[in-house]
């Protein structure tokens, strides 16, 4: 099976290391990838509002360019995973935006939402196998304390998105344990960091993100993992600034062996 | 355009239906942005449903809203509270003179940092 990759502009940009240190790891895994093909922004929010149909069409792209590739197309920043999932339920049960994207894109092939969108961590274990992953672990991250940093895009609404267990999910603390090292349960692991208002109202994004730093603290964590770069920015530098953030494919390339 | 009207416009652009919401609180209880609002949550869906715009449509929350769809996950009526205070912000942000961010004003705001996405994200929610 091969996955179709969508990288996003921050990935390319601030968040390489979330990128590299991620393909790595496919490749350290023999997952069959390759960069999707003409990829766009995907618009980064999603656009909520029924009557948005031009915001939503540059992900609708990248989703009928992953259905002529094979249908499956790996996410692993979480807003981009937010929005192409989202975006391509529309497209399967609005029968409103479906008709108009499609109408104004004009593809060979009418496009309603056949795609699957996975993130990278539902790739390891939904298709790679967490226990895979333990086998393949030459470096594991012993005696590391790590609490894991859900955030809010990954896992709500949970009805669309249907990622894990919105008020207790465990992926990550699994993936946690599947490298080595120790998970810490934290209570504000599924609370937000503060999000798009860091700039227009700093304290806001200060005071959500210092009560994450603080409950990952108080609780045990070392370390935190992500995989947003949003989530990675407010953490770090409206944070506590005690609890270091890691991409979660950064220790994940430390366990594998890949990461130089 | 009256009133009236705009709270029928704005209940459609929500797609959520306000009607069926209890009044239990919880969406508001959830809220992380909550101490930042001047109008709640809940408050916002019932405000719409008896099609009050004015109030809403020079609420803070409109900016402190964290789109976190908290609320829409508690909500034990299905009805998505952040919908409707989107659509409330985008009737504010797509009128004539309606942006919140003034884009001259940004290299003051930003660090090395800033990932794009951040960027990207505010433009989508503030501006049109
Ligand atoms: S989406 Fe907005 S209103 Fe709803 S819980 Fe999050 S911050 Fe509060
Ligand atoms: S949680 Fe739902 S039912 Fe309860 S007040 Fe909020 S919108 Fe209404």
């Amino acid at each position: 099976m091969k996955f179709s990759y969508y990288p996003g502009c921050t990935l390319k940009t601030k968040a390489k290391q979330l990128d590299l240190y991620g393909r790595k790891c496919l490749e350290k895994l023999g997952v069959d990838f390759e960069e999707i093909k003409e990829w766009q922004c995907c618009g980064a929010v999603y656009p909520v509002s029924k009557d948005e149909v031009a915001t939503k069409l540059s992900a609708v792209r990248t989703l009928a360019n992953a259905k002529a590739e094979g249908g499956k197309l790996l996410t692993l920043c979480s807003a981009c995973h937010h929005v192409l999932k989202r975006v391509n339920d529309d497209m399967k049960n609005d029968d409103n935006i479906r008709l108009k994207a499609n109408n104004y894109l004009a593809l060979d092939e009418e496009y309603a939402g056949e795609t699957d969108v996975i993130h990278y961590l539902e790739l390891l274990r939904d298709y790679v196998g967490f226990d895979k992953i333990k086998a393949a672990v030459v470096n594991p991250l012993k005696n590391q304390k790590i609490g894991a940093y859900y955030g809010c895009l990954l896992l709500r609404p949970s009805e669309t998105l249907a990622f894990d267990n919105p008020e207790n999910p465990k992926i990550i603390e699994d993936f946690i344990t599947a490298i080595g090292a120790t998970p810490v349960t934290y209570a504000f692991r599924n609370e937000c960091c503060g999000a798009y208002v860091s700039t227009t109202s700093k304290d806001l994004a200060v005071k959500k993100s210092t009560k994450v730093t603080d409950s990952a603290k108080n609780a045990g964590a070392e370390k935190l993992v992500t995989a947003c770069p949003l989530c990675m920015y407010n953490l770090t530098e409206n944070g506590n600034g005690e609890v270091p953030v890691y991409y979660f494919t950064e220790l994940l390339a430390e366990a594998l062996g890949v990461k130089e | 355009m009256d009133r009236k009207e705009q709270a029928k416009l704005i209940k459609e652009r929500s797609g959520t239906d306000v009607r069926k919401c209890m009044k239990c609180g919880k969406c508001s209880g959830r809220c992380p942005a909550y101490a930042e609002m001047d109008i709640k949550p809940h408050q916002f869906v019932s405000y719409i449903e008896k099609g009050e715009v004015e109030k809403l449509l020079e609420s803070k929350s409109l900016y402190t809203c964290l789109s976190c769809f908290a609320c829409v996950e508690r909500c034990p009526r299905g009805v998505a509270p952040a919908n409707v205070i989107e659509a409330v912000r985008q009737e504010v942000v797509r009128a004539q003179g309606g942006n919140k961010v003034q884009a001259e004003k940004i290299p003051e705001t930003i660090n090395e940092a800033i990932p794009q996405q951040l960027l990207v994200s505010m433009f989508r929610k503030f501006n049109k």
